[in-house]
């Protein structure tokens, strides 16, 4: 049951995904982007991480693909003119480029880099506990240090736009 | 085993199609219903003709819209035109996945939850969901290749935006109190005391955000019809124009039922049956908001933004800092 779900989803994800490459109306493409987000949201649903995907589609698909397609529609962006953009030195590179990576994920997947002993946190250890009480403990307790280090990059990246949007204050 | 699952498959279905059912009688009987109190309060008499005091008048406005020509602009981008209306509807329909509206019960032996779901991250998936239905109306606004269309929708997602986090915020206390994203937790947790009592604050600055939220009077500016004709649906007509209107309701309906869950003690009350309560406590909360609507004046955006950004949102702060430190006080 679970493995048939993975497979259409990941295939809605995948197809999704390369519309988004090949649209050339951006707002499409931003609607696709917005879909792949949901898809990968109901696929941490199947890795039971109930918490990851609430958070994946309020952030994600909820939060910053809203102010995308606002960017998008506001500046109207001309389609042919996006056409002629596209860099043609790029092309060859980006090939070679795509074939080294997928040769790359194909060696890692089949080498035993992936298979390491299982973790103190088990699927039934997280579910007995709660997904969400679980992650708050450790995001507050052993991770605190990192977790505040983020929470500050955000905090000054916030400042920075605002600084950037209004020069005089 | 196969039994099993067949029982919870079918127990599962009649409960989703019940409550969907539910949801839209009321979204019919909400449109009669605004209507006729709006028009008493404004001392006149609202629909009359169609059956008794007006009674049958949603299904006449209906079955007139869905007669009417159906009209989609020659420049409209198609797919996403029709898509629109049906992006709105669906996470406001949805959202009553997690939201119980009774205690168990014993039905031919079985034991029935009255919540289509108990997911243990439920009051995130509320806001995953109520965060995706902007989507419809910012597609509305651009497909319809009309720029009070994309006014309209623009600043309507903009105002929800907004207003979604003030909304989350404003909940966050009471999950504190609960110590539990599970709807069904919170509910529990009110079986001795209502969350008003304890969070006033909280449903103060819950239901200011839930009208702005549902682009509701006094924050319904993105319909403002002398600045922007009709907002983002100003080029839909007959069935399409319809299902946005059940949006509006439905999300009413929705706000209503979270109000109902977090704060007003869902199903709990003496004497009569869970369901009941359950149903008085959302009729009075649509009731409110219609009582809203007839009493005052829209705002001017500027001042829903500053209203929104610089005197609820850091209220909201205030009562989450509050509550954790009262909660440290009590131990």
């Amino acid at each position: 049951m679970e493995a048939y779900l993975f497979y259409i989803v990941a295939t809605i994800a995948v197809i999704t995904g390369v519309y988004l490459i090949f649209e050339r109306n951006p707002v499409f493409s931003a609607l696709f982007l917005i879909q792949t987000m949901v898809c990968i949201a109901v696929l941490y649903i199947l890795l039971e991480a109930q918490f990851i995907a609430a958070v994946q589609i309020i952030v994600y698909a909820g939060a910053i693909m809203v102010l995308f397609l606002f960017v998008i529609m506001l500046l109207n962006l001309n389609i042919k003119e996006e056409s002629k953009n596209a860099l043609p030195f790029q092309r060859i590179p980006a090939v070679v480029m795509g074939i080294v990576l997928f040769a790359a994920i194909c060696m890692i997947i089949k080498s035993k880099l992936l298979q390491g002993k299982h973790g103190e946190y088990t699927t039934a250890y997280v579910n007995s506990v709660g997904n969400t009480k679980l992650i708050g403990n450790l995001l507050f307790t052993d991770y605190l240090l990192p977790f505040e280090i983020t929470s500050i990059l955000l905090f000054v990246a916030a400042i920075g736009a605002i600084m950037l949007a209004k020069r005089k204050l | 085993m196969n039994k099993e699952f067949l029982v919870y498959f079918i127990i599962a279905c009649v409960k989703i199609l019940l409550v969907f059912g539910v949801v839209q009688l009321m979204i019919i009987s909400m449109i009669w219903l605004e209507r006729k109190v709006m028009a008493h309060m404004q001392v006149r008499l609202g629909p009359m003709r169609v059956g008794p005091h007006g009674l049958l008048q949603p299904i006449a406005d209906g079955i007139k819209l869905l007669f009417k020509e159906d009209i989609i602009p020659q420049k409209a981008s198609k797919l996403l035109f029709i898509l629109a209306p049906i992006m709105t509807v669906v996470p406001a329909l949805i959202t009553f996945a997690v939201i119980p509206f009774g205690d168990k019960v014993k039905i031919l032996g079985y034991n029935v939850d009255l919540v289509i779901t108990d997911i243990n991250v439920g009051f995130l998936y509320v806001f995953a969901v109520s965060s995706l239905g902007i989507y419809g109306i910012v597609m509305a606004g651009w497909a319809s290749n009309n720029k009070y269309s994309l006014l309209g929708g623009i600043r309507s997602s903009a105002q929800m935006i907004s207003y979604e986090l003030t909304l989350g915020l404003s909940l966050i206390g009471v999950v504190m109190l609960t110590e539990s994203l599970s709807l069904v937790d919170v509910v529990n947790g009110q079986a001795k005391l209502w969350n008003i009592v304890l969070q006033p604050l909280g449903f103060f600055i819950y239901c200011t955000s839930a009208f702005a939220e549902v682009n509701r009077c006094p924050f319904d500016l993105p319909e403002a019809e002398s600045e922007l004709v009709a907002g983002y649906h100003t080029e839909y007509s007959s069935m399409k124009f319809a299902t946005f209107f059940m949006a509006e309701y439905a999300n009413m309906i929705t706000v209503s039922a979270i109000a109902v869950t977090f704060f007003l003690g869902g199903w709990h009350g003496p004497f009569l049956p869970p369901v009941v309560w359950f149903m008085l406590k959302l009729s009075a909360c649509l009731f409110f908001f219609i009582w809203v609507r007839s009493t005052y004046p829209r705002l001017r955006y500027d001042q829903l933004m500053n209203f929104g950004w610089k005197f609820l949102l850091p209220l909201s702060l205030f009562n989450i800092l509050i509550t954790g430190f009262i909660m440290i006080l009590k131990g």
